[in-house]
């Protein structure tokens, strides 16, 4: 309510602050000797002083912001690609300021200059091909080492990895990250995403995750199985718009359920060994210092963004879509923490990419430890494979023989 | 040929010489000039909308969760209870700003406006080639602007309470909130986002007719300029501005059609379950079936569009300029024909550089040093237009109208705004920035203010053309002024926050308080002084408005030649009449550009005076 009335006062006011503009703008318009189109001298003065005054404000916003935030507000890269970019960066930087500076200067200060004066007629002066050649060679030839360094760099980050890079696979979602590391083997097992079920979030492909799937899209709640019975069901009267609704859903369950027995009959066995030793990570994601990693992306339902502000580097998570980049982190948590002399610091992967109401809040801690510290962690983890939490002690006799289950598909 | 296509057209217009009623007059006109003005009133409707908008999420940026009377009595207790933007709407706000801006403001409000406006009268054409489907050109936008604006208002899948009828996706709450691109998945997704449900279908209906008005108003431009040019009238010696109008409707005919089988393919998507853009989706727990389509594809159609649309925004804002400058620095615009390359090159070169706005999508990376080296190649024509400028004003005689303030202003936000273009273009560095608010400061300076600043420029340069009475100047001045000011306070310190690493489309930066004390304190207080910038460059705006409405009514009375200018709009009588010139149509015998002429009595020399004895073409 009150800010109701406040606003409401504040139309009155605005009202009555048009209504003086109107009687400003008449008057002076009565007093003026001269038509609109006419611009006094000292209009004109005024407003090429006002020009050149801009310039200054404006070369010194920028020189302000730089002293007090620098190029650096996320503080040194903190990997080897990341190092390279900023190189490129800075130069870049150091080359664009400078045609800002010299460009809007001629500019301003001729608008200064150049304001018209009693007596003074412009000069006539409508081309001069030499000029023009010069303005067209010097930004092009200027171009052609800013693309060639460029494309240097492109092609040293974009790459591929090191044969002994280690692989990591960050899954995304609405509206959380999860990462998968591939486990003594440094192979990542295969994935679909209608294996997804809540034993198994990721999607992991194993003949025991596909029979599963396959079981709950028959039998389970909300399966193909009890659709059928609510629709079959001559003792309940169902509205149109539900049994619309029911017979999409079995529509699509049923296409999805012909897909899972095509895996099943497909499936090869022999991987599923990379896929038990895989671990999956919550959290926070930890990495060594100076390792290299080949980091692969998959996503669940729309487009998000792997942004690592801190590594320089940024990828797109694209459902249906896989997509993959590398780095080397080579600064450890703790060494930037030192260098920022922030002690709270963490390196983090945010999302960049708009996803949904709560895409702000998607991120994930990142954790850069030495190698020993890596080591002692990653060997903490080492009872926490898939195979370890999928199929909870005693684990041997719950998996089928994987023969058996290829012998059932065929069947 | 043309001036055969110009004889018939007169004798039509003498045929049909009657009183005309107030409907075909003002509402269903088929009049250049009144339809130049309806696209401008609409235009300016629609950019308040999105700068209110734009205002309602800066608070929300520079003080997040604080609750604000200000967005509670905008937005009501369904987005902003207690005061508090909700997080959805304020992707809606976001989205809703960006589609309106762009579409609604610079290319139907900019384009729209002037070439209807000039094309005939700097051409000496009494009318467009089709005055029938130029009128359909203007009520294709306004429905398609009506129909933007409504889905502001989408609640429970209907408007106002009122249901659509019909299957068109009637759940979802608000308007589009993917962002001004809507980017499927998201925005195919009723159950991804609120926003994707009906006031997505009407996102995309209202583009569709936008696109179809925006093809018929382009076509018409492109045969009026081949064919309706006045005798004399060659095309090297067209005024720049119609150069610019020119080359943006071809990129326009060009590329929107790529838009709208986007976006039909997106209907498809959401509403006849096909797969175009989806493949291996789950939402929450929802599997979906779709199989083997490609959100990458829908990138590529909508920037094969999106980036010639950089171009369809600034180049009608250059050829503004260009005129202006000239005009008011009392000197021809320096290297008139690079200027024509230029104009030339960049409407080629923007056809085959969209690929720099997916550097990381994933897509292969020798793919993006093909679209590094062509999007880098855009440097040199907008390199050669700026020095021209520059050289232009250089001893030259400047007479500082609002008009030339702007121009001036427009060449220093094309520069501040186009150098940080040359980052954004090289992969390497667009890794570390991409998507970020260095991104955000990047495009709103080199197009949004510079369009924006084009469009002011224009308005106040040829409203005694549109109106038949003058602007207060002195106001134009204090509208500049702020303008000027609060434009760059907004987005110059927006470079900061991007090199700091801040995501563009985040509701909070608070979260940045989990991890990195130092940047989250810089966000914050940079956040804070732009938001008060963005308020006060809003407010300034009154300024204007006022200057613009009143002035309509009650400004001087403009005399025949305000500026001392060249073209043959100018030639015209003030009081507007259909068919532009009461008797025969003017014939040209020299460029526009002859200001300050040594020999000549005045400094300048409209086009349709004979050239002197021994006098020679520039």
């Amino acid at each position: 309510m009150e800010s109701k009335l406040i606003i409401i006062l504040i139309v009155v006011i605005g009202a009555i602050a048009i209504s003086q503009l109107v009687r400003v703008y008449e008057l002076t318009a009565k007093l003026r000797k001269h038509g609109e189109h006419e611009i006094p001298m000292r209009d004109n003065y005024l407003n090429a002083k006002l020009m050149l005054a801009f310039m200054v404000l404006q070369f010194g916003g920028f020189i302000y912001l730089m002293l007090k935030y620098g190029w650096t507000g996320r503080g040194p890269a903190a990997s080897v690609q990341g190092e390279s970019t900023d190189w490129l960066l800075n130069l870049n930087l150091v080359l664009v300021s400078a045609i800002f500076f010299f460009t809007n200067f001629l500019l301003f200060y001729f608008s200064y200059k150049y304001v018209k004066r009693p007596g003074v007629k412009a000069y006539y002066y409508p081309h001069n091909n030499k000029l023009e050649m010069l303005w067209t060679v010097v930004p092009a030839a200027v171009l052609a080492v800013i693309i060639i360094l460029g494309l240097q760099t492109w092609n040293d980050v974009t790459g591929a990895s090191p044969k002994d890079a280690i692989s990591l696979e960050l899954y995304s979602k609405q509206f959380d990250w999860t990462a998968r590391y591939s486990g003594g083997d440094n192979t990542l097992g295969r994935t679909d995403y209608k294996l997804i079920t809540g034993t198994n979030e990721l999607g992991l492909m194993t003949a025991a995750t596909i029979d599963s799937s396959i079981q709950a899209m028959r039998q389970g709640a909300g399966g193909i199985l009890e659709i059928q019975k609510i629709l079959n069901n001559r003792d309940t009267v169902l509205t149109d718009s539900l049994v619309n609704v029911l017979r999409k859903d079995l529509g699509t369950k049923e296409r999805l359920l012909r897909l899972l027995n095509q895996m099943k009959a497909t499936h090869n066995v022999a991987l599923d060994k990379h896929v038990y030793d895989d671990i999956i990570q919550r959290d926070t994601l930890y990495l060594c210092v100076n390792k290299p990693y080949e980091i692969s992306f998959r996503s669940k339902d729309v487009i998000h963004s792997a942004y690592f502000p801190h590594f320089r580097t940024q990828m797109n998570t694209v459902p249906g879509y896989g997509t993959r980049m590398k780095f080397t982190p080579n600064k450890t948590t703790a060494e930037m923490r030192t260098i920022k002399k922030l002690p709270t610091f963490h390196y983090v992967l945010m999302c960049n990419k708009i996803c949904g109401g709560a895409h702000y809040k998607m991120k994930m801690m990142v954790v850069v430890l030495e190698e020993a510290e890596y080591n002692a962690w990653m060997k903490s983890k080492g009872n926490k494979t898939f195979k370890d939490t999928y199929f909870p002690a005693p684990a041997a006799p719950a998996t089928t023989p994987a023969a058996d289950t290829v012998k059932t598909a065929m069947n | 040929m043309a001036s055969t296509a110009h004889d018939v057209h007169s004798h039509d217009h003498h045929e049909h010489h009657h009183e005309e009623s107030f409907v075909s007059k003002y509402i269903f006109s088929q009049d250049h000039k009144m339809i130049g003005k309806q696209f401008l009133i609409t235009a300016v409707f629609m950019g308040l909308v999105a700068m209110l908008l734009s205002i309602l999420f800066r608070i929300q940026l520079a003080w997040p969760g604080e609750s604000s009377d200000f967005l509670n009595f905008f937005l009501g207790d369904q987005w902003a209870p207690e005061g508090v933007l909700k997080e959805d709407m304020y992707l809606g706000l976001v989205t809703i700003h960006g589609t309106i801006m762009v579409f609604f403001l610079l290319t139907g409000g900019l384009s729209g406006t002037f070439s209807n406006i000039l094309i005939p009268l700097q051409l000496g054409a009494r009318d467009m080639a089709s005055g029938f489907l130029n009128m359909l050109s203007y009520w294709f936008f306004f429905l398609s602007s009506l129909i933007m604006f409504l889905s502001l208002f989408v609640m429970n899948g209907s408007i106002f309470g009122i249901d659509i009828p019909g299957d068109w996706g009637t759940t979802g709450n608000g308007p589009a909130m993917a962002g001004w691109t809507v980017y499927p998945p998201l925005s195919a997704l009723p159950q991804a986002v609120s926003g994707s449900g009906f006031g997505m279908t009407l996102w995309l209906f209202s583009m569709t007719i936008f696109i179809a008005g925006s093809l018929i108003g382009s076509l018409n431009y492109i045969v009026t300029v081949l064919n309706l040019r006045t005798t004399g009238m060659t095309m090297t010696r067209m005024p720049l501005t119609i150069w610019a109008f020119f080359v943006t409707a071809i990129l326009g005919v060009l590329s929107f059609p790529v838009l709208l089988s986007a976006a039909l393919l997106l209907m498809m998507d959401r509403m006849a379950g096909t797969s175009f853009y989806l493949s291996d989706i789950m939402v929450g727990s929802e599997m979906l079936s779709n199989h083997g389509g490609s959100p990458i594809l829908y990138q590529h159609l909508f920037w094969f569009l999106g980036h010639p649309e950089v171009y369809i925004v600034l180049l009608p804002a250059l050829g503004l300029s260009s005129e202006i400058i000239a005009t008011n620095a009392r000197k021809p615009i320096f290297g008139y024909k690079a200027m024509i390359g230029s104009i030339l090159a960049i409407g080629f070169l923007s056809f085959i550089v969209w690929g720099h706005h997916m550097f990381i999508t994933g897509m292969n990376p020798f793919l993006g040093s093909v679209f590094v080296f062509t999007t880098l190649l855009i440097a040199i024509p907008s390199a050669v237009k700026v020095f021209n400028y520059i050289t232009t004003l250089w001893k030259g005689s400047i007479v500082y109208t609002p008009a030339m303030l702007f121009a001036i202003a427009l060449v220093s936000t094309f520069i501040t705004g186009g150098v940080t273009g040359i980052i954004l273009a090289d992969s390497a560095l667009d890794i570390a920035v991409h998507d970020t608010y260095f991104v955000v400061a990047h495009f709103h300076i080199v197009m949004g203010m510079s369009a924006v600043f084009g469009m002011f420029a224009g308005v106040y340069h040829w409203f005694p053309k549109m109106y038949g009475r003058m602007m207060n100047n002195r106001m134009g001045y204090v509208h500049f002024w702020i303008t000027i000011v609060g434009a760059y306070g907004v987005f110059f310190p927006m470079h900061f926050v991007g090199i700091a690493g801040a995501p563009r489309r985040y509701y909070d930066y608070s979260v940045y308080g989990e991890f990195d004390t130092e940047s989250f304190n810089m966000i914050m207080d940079l956040n804070v002084i732009i938001t008060v910038f963005a308020i006060v460059a809003a407010v300034g705006q009154a300024i204007f408005l006022f200057n613009f409405f009143y002035s309509i009514y009650r400004g001087p009375a403009a005399p025949q030649n305000p500026w001392k200018s060249n073209t043959l709009e100018w030639t015209t009588p003030v009081e507007h009449i259909h068919g532009n010139w009461p008797g025969a149509l003017p014939v040209v015998h020299r460029w526009p550009y002859d200001y300050s002429k040594p020999g000549a009595a005045d400094d300048f020399i409209p086009q349709d005076v004979p050239l002197a004895e021994g006098e020679t073409e520039h």
